[in-house]
């Protein structure tokens, strides 16, 4: 009789969770190494990847560890000796790991992680927020955001394809929404595994292996005299991921016969006045808003970003360009930054800085601890961004949308 | 514009107290006639670990746009005075701000002054400071390497003795009474001032000659640009290994080519090899992996390795087989092994006069440590009848 996973994994369409897909990928991956540790909503992928492993349809070394300190550790090894590796944690789990976290990106280890994006404490909450992921943007870490299942497909793939091109050798983390995406079941075409081989390549860590054949010193001491140099070396990596993200996309598209952009989507833009803004899943409350809204004659579209590291700079200036006004939705905060804005707000911001048609900016937090984006909200806030379009007026107060008062 | 800068050069924690205290209290001297001041230690040179040479600096101003003028460039590029105070560090400084060997007056100024705490004469000390093109004055004031530690502060007015020959180098920059009532607000003690007093009375600087000193080429390396070193913060690993001296027989292991070890030991043992019996002991417990095995089957310390800890004397079973001595005795760094194959008459001779003149007295009485690390107190060290360091009237 097939296993449960065999009658799952064949190329077709399946109903699955962004958890089962992430599974799903480290099976078609051949990931080598996995570390678990326990905390939602990100452990979903965990449950899925180890039934696989139970049932005999995937091969890895799955290391339950003590802590999300020792999990992240022990992949950041793994990973120095030349295995492809998974792993992933949630809220303050993340941020347990997040000395590996920082060293990780620092020694150019291709990790790839889940983030099942979620609150953090206190108070204790279980619900998205995507402060956790963007915690590591600083720190030499890629990060998307998927919003669909079957997004995961694409993000899930180009993460391993690009952490692990020589040219960049830097770790990628997918920030996926906690419940409406770890959670959620929805129907995703798998690719065979015979696309995935053509797509993606064995991880070749080159000279850099750490192998007893190989004699080198990893992550001595390095002191004034030579730590600007590797943070030179690490910028130079970021922005060659930008080049390597676009040329794996290409691939990507021509194996998998997808038609996206690599790094925006757009929707119902050709002929919007204004757009809405953001990441992750808050991109399906805000189609149906802006199709109701288009309903009243209200030219509003939507441009998300799939990509927060590499930053689509010259991309999103592109786009947002052609635009009178702008309202970015983060669901995330920034307290004290510039307008008291979230993290995309002020990304975008600078992004937009000295392009030749700037477009007015608001930005707008909502959905929260995993509150719900409503209808009612994501309207409010195209209506605020429409007369800020209108009356051809700055706008830099930041709303917060959806709150109690 | 008048600003007086100088450096203290120090081995770390035995020494970081002192070098502190000495760069504070010159400036506090300062400071009590108006005059600004700051005084700093090299952050990147980890004075937190042992006997690795380290520095203090200090800046003393006229006011305090003077000082910001100066304080901007974080470290001094060149100073009017240098104070080294363990002699072992003339050969040069490897610390772990830099990389290569950075002779002990490369920032002193051009007719600025180095001081050093020494038994040494000024000619012999003089062989193991690297020349230069411009002419340096040269002060001694007699003394062992004193230990002054990071957790006690064994005093043995070496503080107040470097204070007043800095002074005596720089006469601008506080009156005598001044820094006397400075050392006694901060050190302590009458003794001291008395110590003071005595040292700037007496210091007698040489001027050294351009060209005059150690002919050796410092030790140099490049260090790479940002797209000629590895990725992943990797660098070579040291492996592999040859015959001794590259020859046949033997076993040199692989080391590091661009750490040398030549300033950080203040002293390294000579091998009896009449005495040796080959019992391995030595070749395995050094923690710095210093021993080449000779052909014939003997360990002969190489002094491009060696850290000075004293670990193989330690542990070498057969008595008076491996003898640790001073460091500054020594001008060469050859092979042992290959002087006595040469000839083991004058190898015998040789290791006498250096077992002799480079004894290290004072030894720490359980660590058995010596020189920097032996910890002398001020009884030994400044009293008249005791003294290790005698004053200079006596001399
Ligand atoms: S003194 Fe220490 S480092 Fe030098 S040879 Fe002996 S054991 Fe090795
Ligand atoms: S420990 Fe002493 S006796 Fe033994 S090999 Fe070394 S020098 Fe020779």
């Amino acid at each position: 009789m097939a296993t449960a996973t065999e009658q799952q994994q064949g190329a077709g369409v399946h109903l699955l969770t962004g958890s089962e897909v992430m599974a799903h990928i480290c099976r078609l991956a051949d990931v080598d190494v996995i570390t678990a540790y326990p905390i939602r909503p990100y452990d979903t992928v965990m449950q899925y990847v180890s039934k696989f492993i139970a049932e005999g349809d995937f091969d890895a070394d799955y290391i339950p560890a003590e802590s999300e300190h020792g999990q992240f550790e022990i992949v950041k090894h793994a990973s120095a000796c030349g295995a492809r590796v998974f792993t992933g944690s949630s809220g303050v789990g993340w941020l347990y790991a997040m000395e590996p976290l920082a060293v990780t990106a620092g020694l150019r280890l291709p990790m790839v992680a889940l983030v099942g994006c979620r609150a953090l404490d206190d108070p204790g909450a279980f619900g998205t927020e995507h402060n956790d992921a963007m915690l590591v943007r600083d720190l030499g870490w890629m990060i998307n955001f998927p919003d669909t299942a079957q997004e995961v497909i694409e993000l899930g793939l180009l993460a391993y394809r690009v952490a692990e091109d020589p040219r960049v050798y830097l770790p990628c983390a997918i920030a996926m929404d906690g419940a409406f995406l770890t959670h959620s079941q929805a129907t995703v075409r798998l690719p065979g595994q015979d696309e995935v081989n053509a797509f993606l390549p064995p991880y070749d860590r080159g000279d850099l292996l750490l192998h007893p054949d190989n004699p080198i010193t990893i992550a001595p001491q390095a002191n004034e005299d030579w730590l600007m140099e590797v943070r030179r070396q690490s910028s130079e990596a970021a922005k060659n991921s930008y080049t390597v993200l676009k040329e794996a996309h290409a691939d990507f598209s021509k194996i998998f016969g997808t038609n996206t952009n690599p790094f925006l989507d757009e929707y119902m833009t050709e002929d919007a006045d204004v757009v809405l803004c953001g990441v992750g899943t808050l991109s399906l409350p805000v189609k149906v808003a802006i199709r109701e809204m288009r309903k009243e004659g209200k030219k509003v579209g939507m441009v998300r970003l799939k990509w927060f590291r590499p930053f689509p700079t010259e991309e999103l200036r592109e786009s947002l360009s052609r635009f009178k006004a702008v309202g970015v939705i983060d669901r995330d905060y920034s307290f004290g930054s510039p307008y008291h804005g979230g993290i995309v707000y002020n990304e975008i911001k600078a992004a937009m800085y000295g392009a030749d048609k700037v477009p007015h900016l608001k930005g707008f937090v909502c959905g929260l601890g995993g509150r719900e984006v409503l209808l009612e909200d994501v309207k409010q806030m195209a209506d605020k961004v429409i007369s800020m379009g209108q009356n051809d007026a700055a706008d830099n107060e930041v709303d917060w949308i959806g709150v109690r008062g | 514009m008048s600003v007086i800068s100088f450096e203290v050069i120090y081995r770390g924690i035995f020494q970081k107290s002192l070098a502190v205290k000495i760069s504070r209290t010159l400036i506090l001297a300062a400071v009590k006639e108006g005059k600004p001041g700051i005084s700093f230690g090299r952050y990147s040179d980890s004075p937190e670990r042992n006997g690795i040479p380290a520095k203090q600096f200090g800046y003393i101003a006229d006011n305090e746009e003077e000082l910001e003028t100066v304080a901007a460039q974080y470290e001094p590029k060149q100073v009017d005075i240098s104070i080294c105070v363990d002699d072992t560090l003339c050969k040069g400084v490897e610390s772990w701000a830099w990389y290569g060997l950075q002779p002990i007056n490369a920032v002193t100024k051009p007719g600025g002054t180095l001081i050093v705490t020494s038994n040494q004469k000024e000619d012999d000390l003089v062989q193991h400071i690297h020349r230069r093109e411009t002419p340096y004055k040269l002060a001694i004031i007699p003394g062992e390497a004193s230990f002054a530690g990071l957790w006690v502060y064994k005093d043995d007015g070496t503080d107040a003795r470097c204070l007043a020959a800095a002074l005596k180098a720089e006469p601008t920059m506080c009156s005598i009474a001044s820094l006397e009532s400075a050392i006694r607000e901060n050190i302590g003690s009458e003794t001291h001032v008395e110590a003071a007093r005595e040292v700037y009375e007496d210091l007698r600087p040489v001027e050294i000659e351009p060209g005059q000193g150690n002919d050796e080429v410092p030790f140099t390396f490049e260090l790479l640009k940002w797209h000629e070193m590895r990725q992943g913060v990797v660098i070579d690993g040291v492996g592999g290994h040859e015959g001794f001296r590259g020859g046949e027989g033997g076993y040199e292991p692989g080391r590091n080519p661009y750490f040398k070890k030549w300033s950080t030991r203040t002293m390294r043992p000579v091998v009896s090899f009449e005495k040796c019996t080959k019992c391995t002991l030595c070749w395995v417990a050094c923690p710095d992996t210093c021993f080449d095995v000779t052909p014939d089957g003997f360990f002969d310390a190489n002094m491009e390795a060696c850290c000075g800890c004293g670990v193989c004397e330690a542990i070498c079973p057969v008595k008076d087989c491996i003898t640790m001595v001073n460091e500054v005795v020594f001008d060469e760094r050859d092979s042992q092994w290959q002087m006595w194959q040469e000839n083991k008459e004058d190898y015998d001779k040789y290791m006498d006069e250096k077992i002799t003149t480079g004894k290290i007295d004072g030894r720490h009485p359980i660590t058995g440590l010596a020189g920097a690390f032996s910890g002398i107190g001020l009884e030994t060290g400044h009293n008249p009848e005791t003294a290790k360091i005698k004053p200079l009237k006596d001399l």
